[in-house]
């Protein structure tokens, strides 16, 4: 069951694929042997603990990074998103937006994008003037002006706060329902991942570690069952349950040591806060 | 003054030192002035050590009514942009080479570095053997002073564009010299006027010392001749035209950034 944009056709060639990644920053693989498809207008969130080398990967298939070892499949139209906005300071919104596009309309075409995440009004302003969400809406039309068939985007929500996140987070799922991109999502936020993607894939040890479908109808809400119930799965892979456990109760860290005690029980059922991996 | 002092409530201050809040900075001075012009009036200080402030207007007018003034400010003003525009010129390429390239750095930074820390002036013995004792060691010397400021300025502007901004543009599709002209070197522009400043400073410095010696013309001749003939009153006409000189390059640059460096917070007026 897909809840990607229906003009998507279902099992079509893969728009992202990557064959036996391995990447070596001198002290052991931070990539190895990974392999991942993304399918044309998917949205996947990618999962993992700090560390684990999904920025590495997400850096990869922006062509960041080099990938060594292993095949890379990628589209030409691709765009990111970074944590921080990375708008040049001296050039006016619209600039920023339409920097390094060629075409004739370019101009029409940033001021649609600027239209599309709500910022219009702000064209001709200096980006040291916007607010933390407006600039990385601004960083939004920038990445979609392009019309990107691949979408990566590195914990864009991460540095603003709580409100702001939740209504950029809306405006991501809107854009990616009006122009289908393939997205990939990295996110410490498993809420996040359960809001936006209709697929997650978590990393461990330099490849995929668990790969989860997320069927759950649009829009989400935190206390639905199904996400529940997919919230405490991710967990679990993520490990999140065992450590809480031994935070909360470290007289029971030596029995667990003994022997392994069954997850998914970490957190209370509908916590509305995320766990910050 | 005391009484007003004494009456004054905390947040309402008397009118008298409230209202000219120009004229307060400039009380000092102005009094200096007079007592100045006191001085030499009453004869307390000789006019062969220095002039009353009267004198040395009256010596100001006499040399912009005969033109002389003007001729000298002239060479002055050529020197010094001649001098400038070899310097700035040899500055900038340099700091683009070595900013842009890691084997430009390789070539070229220690070199710099080593001649950076030589007191230029110092070498104005060695200029003269080179170039003789007309135009080209004070041009050279002006340019020698200026080159280094700009060069070292650039090249830490260009090094210090923040690397995500230039990484995310890098995503952007742009070629390498639209990278170069539109991100890092607008990027590095602050660096180089702060560079600019510097250079002019150097400047006026550099141009004084070489118009000192065998110059024929220049406000530094004039100050010279002025001293054989002890003319207290040019020799301090010369010093303040190389104050407003100095003082103008300062506020053409600080013009220059106001315009170029509109997007930075301390310049956008909302």
């Amino acid at each position: 069951m897909s809840h990607a944009p229906s003009r998507i056709p279902a099992n079509s060639k893969p728009v992202v694929s990557v064959r036996g990644l391995v990447r070596n920053f001198g002290n052991g693989n931070v990539l190895d042997g990974l392999s991942l498809d993304l399918q044309p207008g998917s949205f996947t969130a990618l999962l993992g603990r700090s560390g684990c080398g999904k920025s590495t990967l997400l850096r990869t298939l922006a062509k960041l990074d080099p990938a060594p070892e292993g095949t890379v499949q990628l589209p030409d139209e691709r765009a990111v998103v970074f944590q921080e906005p990375r708008l040049v300071p001296w050039m006016r919104v619209l600039r920023n937006v339409t920097l390094g596009l060629r075409r004739p309309d370019a101009e029409a075409r940033g001021l649609a994008a600027l239209a599309e995440v709500g910022l219009s009004h702000r064209a001709k302003a200096w980006p040291l003037t916007l607010s933390g969400g407006e600039a990385q809406r601004a960083a939004l039309a920038r990445a979609l002006v392009r019309e990107p068939r691949l979408l990566l985007l590195d914990e864009p929500f991460a540095a603003l706060d709580a409100l702001t996140r939740m209504r950029m987070q809306g405006l991501v799922e809107t854009l990616w329902r009006a122009h289908a991109p393939a997205v990939l999502l990295v996110t410490h936020d498993v809420d996040e991942a359960l809001l936006l993607a209709d697929r997650a894939v978590v990393m461990a040890n330099g490849r995929i570690a668990a790969d989860i479908p997320i069927p759950l109808a649009r829009p989400r809400r935190h206390g639905d069952p199904g996400f529940i119930a997919l919230r405490s799965r991710l967990l679990t892979e993520l490990g999140v349950d065992e450590e809480h456990l031994a935070a909360r109760e470290p007289q029971r860290a030596e029995a667990r040591a003994a022997g392994p005690t069954p997850g998914g029980y970490g957190l209370p059922a509908g916590a509305a806060a995320a766990p910050s991996l | 003054m005391t009484a007003a002092a004494a009456t004054q409530t905390p947040g309402r201050r008397s009118r008298a030192w409230t209202l000219p809040a120009g004229l307060r900075r400039c009380a000092v001075p102005l009094a200096l002035l007079v007592l100045w012009q006191a001085s030499v009036g009453f004869g307390w200080i000789s006019t062969r050590s220095i002039p009353s402030p009267s004198q040395i207007l009256t010596a100001f007018w006499d040399l912009t009514v005969s033109g002389e003034l003007a001729v000298h400010l002239l060479v002055s003003l050529g020197r010094v942009s001649a001098g400038l525009a070899i310097g700035v010129s040899a500055g900038t390429v340099c700091a683009l080479i070595a900013g842009l390239s890691r084997r430009g750095e390789d070539a070229l930074d220690a070199l710099l570095q080593m001649l950076r820390t030589l007191p230029h002036l110092a070498l104005v013995p060695l200029f003269i053997l080179w170039f003789g004792i007309g135009e080209t060691p004070k041009i050279a010397l002006v340019a020698l002073g200026t080159a280094f400021p700009i060069y070292l300025n650039l090249f830490a502007g260009i090094r210090t564009v923040d690397a995500k901004v230039v990484e995310a543009v890098s995503t952007l599709g742009l070629t390498r010299w639209e990278l170069i002209a539109q991100v890092i070197l607008p990027g590095a522009l602050p660096a180089f006027l702060t560079g600019l400043r510097y250079a002019l400073g150097v400047a006026w410095l550099s141009l004084v010392v070489g118009e000192q010696i065998n110059a024929s013309s220049g406000i530094g001749y004039l100050a010279m001749t002025a001293r054989e003939f002890l003319r207290t009153d040019v020799i301090i006409v010369a010093l303040i035209v190389y104050a407003i000189l100095g003082l103008l390059a300062d506020l053409i640059v600080r013009l220059i950034e106001r315009r170029a460096l509109v997007w930075r917070p301390a310049f956008i007026k909302e």
